[in-house]
């Protein structure tokens, strides 16, 4: 089954790319991922302030400042997991380091 | 030619103890839970009219279990000619094989764990238990928790979706998994159990009902047994509990009218958790058995602090629901301690919500008395 997983967090004191992939943390959950064939992409995502929210509403395009809802955590990545069933996927979301200081949402892909 | 009444009382009887395992295994062929109560229902209909006439079969469960499966194999085979669904004819393909009665596994155990697990809200959890184990009519359930007969068919049918939609495993979760899962499992049981003291017999009984058959397919683990005891002894005293709607406490219960034989059980089956542990089984946690255990258990009474946490007239003992009517409020430090003695802190901390709806009876005429002359806390003698 597939689900995306969504990695939110506060964004406070947010590691470098460079610092994430030295994690032991994260590099063991990346090579678990590997070990499971379960990875089918995803991207980390730069923190909110450099968000642009777009709507169209009666033909008027609206862009602007800022992610599309205000709220606490964000999301700061996305996983594409492609796995057994949703213990496996839960068992994958809680290996990721930000679960332990954020959380993780996972949802199924509506296929 | 076997009596109707022979007949009704058989199907009843069947209902009761064979329910679970029907649709469990239904569920487990064709990986559709509405359709699996569906081809369950058929089942006992075809009883009502059949047994008339053959008789009524040596092991109705078997019987059952063959009758549901042939109408789901029916039903799929139709559906396979428009569809041709994978998983479809690979069922029609393994039910050239139908294994011989003997060999019928049972499927409670991958159901009940299904029903309790964590991606499901907890009422969902609940209704889901009580719908699919026990039987219980989604009026039945809806009453039992005081809330609308569509707001629980909603409740349910979100429920089975999701356990679809979010790939919710059917199956006995890993050994990695049991003891949250199980811990998770209980917590429903317990709280079937809570809920049924209030509307009478008909939970408590289900409660401990399920709780037995999780004791007889769980032999190994020492927290289905403990949660087993707890209900019992607690069952055993409920006809001294209130006098007239006035709760009685445990010193002035009328103990000729407590329950010997659910002590009896509840002793035997306390005694095996502890021994199970003492062992190293279970989960290798050790618990002296002394005084000081029974005592924990409820066998002896040991009445902690009750404290008040609510507005007056309410009494919150341990972390059990406040302000419960028909309830020994004494109970609950106990309780709460036993569960948490034996492991089972999911089931003391978990009360949802609904438990706690003031609209489900008014505070007990005892807990206003108590609030006006304050909270006596503990006057346990402890010896009982």
């Amino acid at each position: 089954m597939k689900y995306v997983l969504l990695i939110c967090d506060g964004e406070v004191d947010a590691p470098s790319n460079e610092e994430l992939d030295a994690d032991p943390v994260h590099q063991a959950w990346i090579a678990d991922l590997e070990r499971r064939g379960a990875r089918l992409g995803g991207a980390r995502l730069r923190p909110v302030v450099d968000a642009t929210t777009v709507r169209v509403r009666d033909g008027e395009t609206l862009v602007s400042d800022g992610p599309f809802a205000e709220t606490k955590d964000f999301v700061g990545g996305i996983v594409i997991l492609e796995c057994e069933d949703l213990d496996e996927a839960i068992t994958i979301a809680a290996g990721h380091p930000y679960a332990r200081r954020g959380s993780i949402e996972i949802r199924p892909v509506w296929e | 030619m076997t009596s109707e009444e022979e007949v009704r009382a058989a199907v009843d009887a069947a209902y009761r103890d064979e329910w679970g395992q029907v649709v469990g295994t239904l569920i487990g062929m064709t990986g559709d839970w509405d359709r699996a109560e569906d081809c369950a229902q058929d089942a006992f209909a075809a009883a009502l009219t059949t047994w008339p006439r053959d008789g009524i079969p040596r092991r109705p469960g078997a019987w059952l279990t063959t009758t549901a499966r042939n109408r789901a194999t029916d039903r799929l085979r139709r559906d396979a000619a428009g569809a041709a669904k994978l998983r479809q004819l690979a069922i029609l393909e393994r039910d050239q094989e139908q294994p011989q009665v003997e060999e019928i596994p049972d499927e409670r155990l991958r159901l009940i764990f299904t029903c309790c697990h964590p991606a499901l809200p907890f009422p969902a959890r609940v209704a889901l238990t009580l719908r699919t184990l026990a039987g219980l009519s989604t009026a039945e359930i809806a009453r039992a928790f005081l809330s609308a007969e569509s707001a629980m068919a909603q409740r349910l049918s979100r429920a089975k979706r999701k356990i679809q939609e979010a790939g919710i495993p059917y199956r006995v979760p890993p050994a990695e998994l049991l003891p949250e899962r199980l811990a998770a499992v209980l917590a429903v049981l317990y709280l079937i159990f809570n809920e049924g003291y209030d509307e009478g017999r008909a939970l408590t009984a289900e409660a401990i009902r399920l709780a037995r058959v999780l004791v007889r397919l769980m032999p190994r683990e020492a927290e289905p047994r403990g949660l087993l005891a707890l209900m019992l002894l607690h069952e055993a005293r409920r006809p001294t509990r209130t006098d007239d709607g006035e709760l009685v406490t445990l010193e002035n219960q009328d103990r000729s009218r407590w329950d010997q034989d659910l002590i009896t059980e509840g002793v035997d089956t306390l005694d095996a958790a502890l021994a199970m542990r003492r062992t190293g089984a279970g989960r290798g946690r050790r618990l002296p058995r002394d005084r000081a255990e029974r005592r924990e258990h409820g066998l002896v009474a040991d009445r902690g602090p009750v404290r008040r946490t609510g507005p007056p007239g309410t009494v919150t003992g341990g972390r059990a629901q406040p302000g419960r009517g028909g309830r020994d409020g004494r109970r609950h430090p106990c309780r709460a301690r036993a569960c948490r003695r034996t492991g089972r802190l999911g089931a003391a901390e978990r009360v949802p919500p609904a438990a706690r709806d003031p609209r489900r009876s008014p505070p007990p005429r005892w807990a206003h008395r108590r609030g006006e002359g304050g909270v006596r806390g503990s006057a346990g003698t402890g010896a009982d």
